[in-house]
């Protein structure tokens, strides 16, 4: 007896623990990306650093703007989810509501398989299939492009949208989509018209979290987008906010100001990533209460 | 019954793991004691470009001397100098030659760093001169046919930022600053497999990771081997030193470490790592 009551104890201590694990590192991060990132911007000056055109870290005369990563991240990401959100919609509806079990089995499938693929992945193929083509197809000096990154985040984000929202136009209740059938509405008005809106939430849960994996993508989009820090441009090699700091944290000098500007970079792509996720859940989620 | 099974491998895998790393542990002083080794410390500090060359001739020589311990400090040519001569570092490590003002400092040449100019297999162009090469990394020839090769316009496959091959090429060429860069890799092997994917592209990599995928380029009209390097004739070449401070005793064991680098038994790990030993000058 005694023991099951010690164990009650012990167990919840251990969960307890388990909880605030999250909550520490949490706040490690956040603490440890202020007291790192905010050094170098308060050397370039806020305005320089996040509103400068030119990343030159190296230059004899160096200079530190993340004005191309910032701009190029946004519509790196933006450009991906203009065409991963309607693809990824229509996959959950098909799957969902309109292909009989046999053929939803197999696109599920497929869908998990592709959630599974390694990043790398996605970027060895995309260097070695996708950017040569890109090149030859556009007649364009070089194949390492925003657009070859943006079709490659397209794929990967495809799976987060598809599994989240698949769930959720499951979850719709039966009586909803019987009640407009009963009022006279075709089986595809049905969807666009209410089962839609009635897992919106859901939706947009997918949607937030496939577009946190394309801010947050480094590996593929580092070996698809050419990593020079250019202004962004469709058919030019570009730096997002990840590969600017991947690419050149190896050789950064330890104390240097270019690695604190690293952090820096880093810091913006904490805060970023934080807002979008902040915004998108008010926006999304917030009309659904009203 | 199965759960105990389970049980019973991972303690029998982690018992395992645990005695492998002891016996690690426990034969290595045994070997040092059969040496006679050398044991204090090196402390080297510098060129970011020569970290390959000086982290593999580190391993080497501690192999030999387990009871030494040395370190190496990525800083930069210059601050590397500077720390030989303050006394900071045993070693400074340079990637370029002393500058007027650094007469204090003694330098050795260790190795010779020749940087390879590839391109793809299709292309025709076998041959450019500095000049040229000069011209097209800062943007000012932006087609092959001005080379004499196809209408076709160059693609540049470079490094990144800090990378001491990119540092190292540029400063040779002196297109720091204004090099126009169509891709940069954070490594040699996705340049070479960059340049191996598109016909247009031209680039650069040390010559130990040069393979049949991509073709090498003369320049000024010597092909990059070691043989050209070594006698000076290949231009895109810079020198690999080891400095310490002219006026000061150098330690045994930092002599024994700059003899070995310049031994025959370094020759190998000095190419692997990309560079041309300088043989016992």
């Amino acid at each position: 007896m005694k023991i099951r009551v010690m164990l009650e104890k012990v167990m919840n201590v251990i969960l307890c623990l388990s909880g605030v694990t999250a909550i520490a590192a949490v706040f490690v991060i956040s603490l440890y990306m202020l007291i790192n990132g905010v050094p170098a911007i308060q050397k370039v000056g806020l305005v320089p650093f996040l509103f400068g055109q030119t990343w030159r870290s190296t230059g004899s005369n160096p200079e530190y703007g993340i004005l191309p990563f910032l701009l190029t991240s946004v519509y790196g990401t933006f450009g991906a989810c203009l065409v991963g959100v309607p693809i990824g919609l229509m996959t959950s509806v098909f799957l969902a509501k309109i292909a009989n079990s046999k053929i939803a089995g197999v696109v599920t499938g497929a869908v998990e398989l592709l959630a599974g693929i390694p990043s790398v992945v996605y970027g060895l193929i995309g260097m070695l299939v996708l950017v040569p083509n890109i090149r030859t197809i556009f007649h364009l000096k070089t194949g390492t492009t925003l657009f070859s990154a943006i079709i490659v985040l397209t794929i990967m984000i495809l799976p987060s949208i598809i599994n989240v929202s698949v769930t959720a136009l499951k979850a719709v209740p039966k009586e909803y989509e019987e009640a407009s059938y009963a009022l006279g509405a075709t089986k595809i008005e049905t969807i666009f018209k209410v089962s839609i809106p009635a897992a919106k939430s859901g939706i947009a849960a997918g949607i937030v979290l496939g577009i946190g994996r394309a801010v947050g993508e480094a590996m593929a989009v580092m070996m698809v987008a050419g990593n020079v820090a250019n202004m962004p441009s469709f058919f030019k090699s570009v730096t997002f906010l990840t590969t600017a700091i991947a690419k050149e944290m190896a050789y950064a000098p330890n104390g240097s100001l270019q690695k604190q500007a690293l952090y820096s970079i880093a810091l913006v792509l904490f805060i970023f990533i934080m807002v979008i996720n902040m915004v998108l859940n008010i926006l999304l989620k917030g009309r659904k209460e009203k | 019954m199965k759960k105990y099974l389970s049980c019973i491998l991972f303690v029998c895998i982690a018992v395992l793991m645990l005695n492998a790393c002891s016996n690690d542990t426990g034969v290595s002083p045994g070997a040092s004691s059969e040496q006679e080794g050398l044991s204090g410390k090196i402390s080297t500090s510098g060129s970011t470009s020569m970290e390959k060359v000086v982290a593999s001739l580190i391993e080497a020589f501690t192999k030999k001397n387990p009871s030494l311990k040395m370190s190496f400090d990525a800083t930069g040519s210059g601050a590397g100098i500077t720390a030989a001569l303050e006394g900071v570092a045993d070693i400074g490590l340079s990637s370029r030659n002393l500058k007027e003002g650094e007469e204090a400092a003694k330098a050795t040449v260790v190795a010779l760093d020749g940087i390879a100019v590839i391109v793809n297999n299709e292309n025709q162009v076998r041959n450019l001169t500095v000049e040229q090469l000069g011209k097209i990394f800062s943007g000012k020839i932006t087609n092959w046919n001005e080379v004499g090769g196809k209408d076709e316009l160059i693609q540049i496959v470079g490094r990144e930022a800090g990378s001491g091959t990119r540092e190292g090429f540029e400063s040779i060429l002196d297109v720091m600053d204004v090099c126009v860069y169509d891709q940069e890799h954070t490594s040699t092997g996705a340049v070479i497999t960059a340049i191996a994917a598109n016909s247009n592209a031209i680039g650069y990599a040390s010559i130990a990771s040069v393979s049949s995928k991509i073709s090498t380029l003369s320049v000024g009209g010597v092909e990059c081997t070691e043989a050209t390097i070594l006698d000076g004739t290949y231009q895109i070449q810079r020198p690999f030193l080891m400095v310490t401070a002219a006026d000061k005793e150098i330690d045994d064991k930092v002599k024994a470490f700059m003899e070995f680098a310049l031994s025959k038994e370094a020759e190998d790990i000095i190419r692997k790592a990309g560079a041309v030993q300088v043989k016992g000058k």
